[in-house]
């Protein structure tokens, strides 16, 4: 079966730093991929690669037939406002607008009206348990609620493919068990694929499977880390 | 783990007949080994001759064992007792991982050694994800939550001390 999500090669730099050393990596319609390995190992920038937010150096990046690299920067932005939903750490809300203008953004991008994106995002909310607090601002939520309100505008505009940079990162374990219990649900509900960055093993273990990243490159042995072999 | 303490507390709420013992004790502890009839009976014997507990037999007229049983005071005071007393952190490192993944450092050659730990690491992982499939399942209960997160936090100790030894023993020039 073809891919949905197709890495061939990358490779990208930051300045002399290479971050990526080519790296393939295949991501099927659905599945839950987790993207592992020790702090620095090139993970999240495999993802901002992945989810067209970066340029790769070299290697061609393909969702659906279309090659990332060649899109220009206008078709790169529809394509992660419409089929790519983007999740970090920190939900990185927009303090100033409530949790349901938040969740109702990517709809408003897409050209979407005001009242028909406000109440597919109440839907999102309410499915996300944070319905009741649609008209809150960020500053007055807890962290998971914060993650939810970011989960229901991740996937508000029906992403096939949902990035997702530790996404409960900063929360404690308990709530991020919640959270993160609540995106695979609905993920595996609308058959979207999460590609999931994370150094934890147990967050990893919510994933179909996992590919580990070790300084730049894919390590098949999982470890994360060189022995001696 | 004592298996007395366990039916001590499960007599705490109320009398109860052998079977019904040993399905509260499979719902309660549902990730640990069922318990066999043989082994209720074996332990209310031993806690009805130690007064803990007593049975209270029903006339019979044919049908199955109605014994019930019925926690004791000195059953209660036992049981409170156990529950107060606090669990020495175990004194000495054991373990077959860690066993051997000492010896597969000192006696086995480098390829057998990271062989060993790719499969040792993918069988945990294997075994973390099928219990975090049934965390998050639909039906997953309170007791069921509660035995797996146990479970995973210990396969998880397992991983992380598996990596951070790699890394001690790899060390920085030998990366």
């Amino acid at each position: 079966m073809e891919p949905l999500l197709n890495g061939t090669g990358i490779t990208r730099s930051f300045g002399p730093t290479p971050a990526l050393r080519g790296v393939d990596i295949d991501v099927a319609e659905g599945e839950i991929v987790a993207v592992t390995g020790p702090s620095g190992c090139g993970k999240s920038t495999l993802l901002h690669c992945l989810a067209g937010i970066l340029r790769a150096d070299s290697g061609t990046v393909t969702y659906r037939d279309q090659n990332l690299g060649l899109l220009s920067e206008a078709a790169r932005s529809r394509l992660r406002r419409t089929e790519f939903g983007v999740l970090f750490q920190f939900g990185q809300l927009v303090p100033e607008l409530t949790a349901v203008e938040n969740a109702a953004l990517p709809l408003l991008l897409a050209g979407s009206g005001r009242r028909e994106a406000r109440t597919v995002a109440l839907g999102w909310l309410d499915r996300l348990g944070v319905a009741d607090l649609a008209d809150q601002r960020p500053g007055a939520m807890s962290g998971g609620q914060q993650q939810r309100c970011a989960t229901a505008r991740a996937l508000v505009t029906g992403p096939r493919v949902l990035f997702a940079d530790e996404p409960t990162g900063s929360l404690d374990a308990l709530t991020g068990e919640q959270v993160l219990g609540e995106i695979v649900q609905v993920a595996r509900a609308q058959n979207t694929a999460v590609v999931l960055v994370t150094h934890e093993a147990k967050v990893a273990a919510y994933a179909d499977r996992e590919v580990t990243l070790r300084d730049g490159v894919v390590d098949a042995t999982g470890l994360g880390l060189g022995m001696r072999a | 783990m004592s298996t007395a303490h366990v039916l001590l507390g499960l007599l705490a709420a109320g009398p109860r007949h052998g079977y019904d013992l040993k399905r509260a004790h499979d719902e309660q502890l549902p990730r640990a080994k069922p318990l066999a009839f043989g082994q209720v009976y074996a332990t209310l014997g031993r806690l009805e001759r130690d007064g803990f507990v007593v049975a209270s037999s029903p006339e019979r007229d044919g049908g199955p064992d109605r014994t019930s049983y019925v926690i004791t005071e000195a059953g209660r005071a036992h049981l409170a007792a156990w529950l107060s007393s606090v669990e020495p952190p175990a004194a000495h490192v054991t373990g077959e991982i860690f066993s051997k993944v000492v010896v597969a450092l000192l006696a086995a050659d480098d390829t057998t050694a990271h062989d060993y730990l790719i499969a040792q690491r993918a069988a945990h992982m294997r075994r973390m994800r099928e219990l975090t499939a049934a965390k998050t399942g639909p039906n997953a209960t309170t007791a069921e939550l509660i035995a797996v997160d146990y479970a995973i936090g210990h396969l998880d100790a397992d991983l992380q001390w598996l990596q951070t030894t790699l890394r001690r023993v790899a060390g920085p020039d030998k990366e």
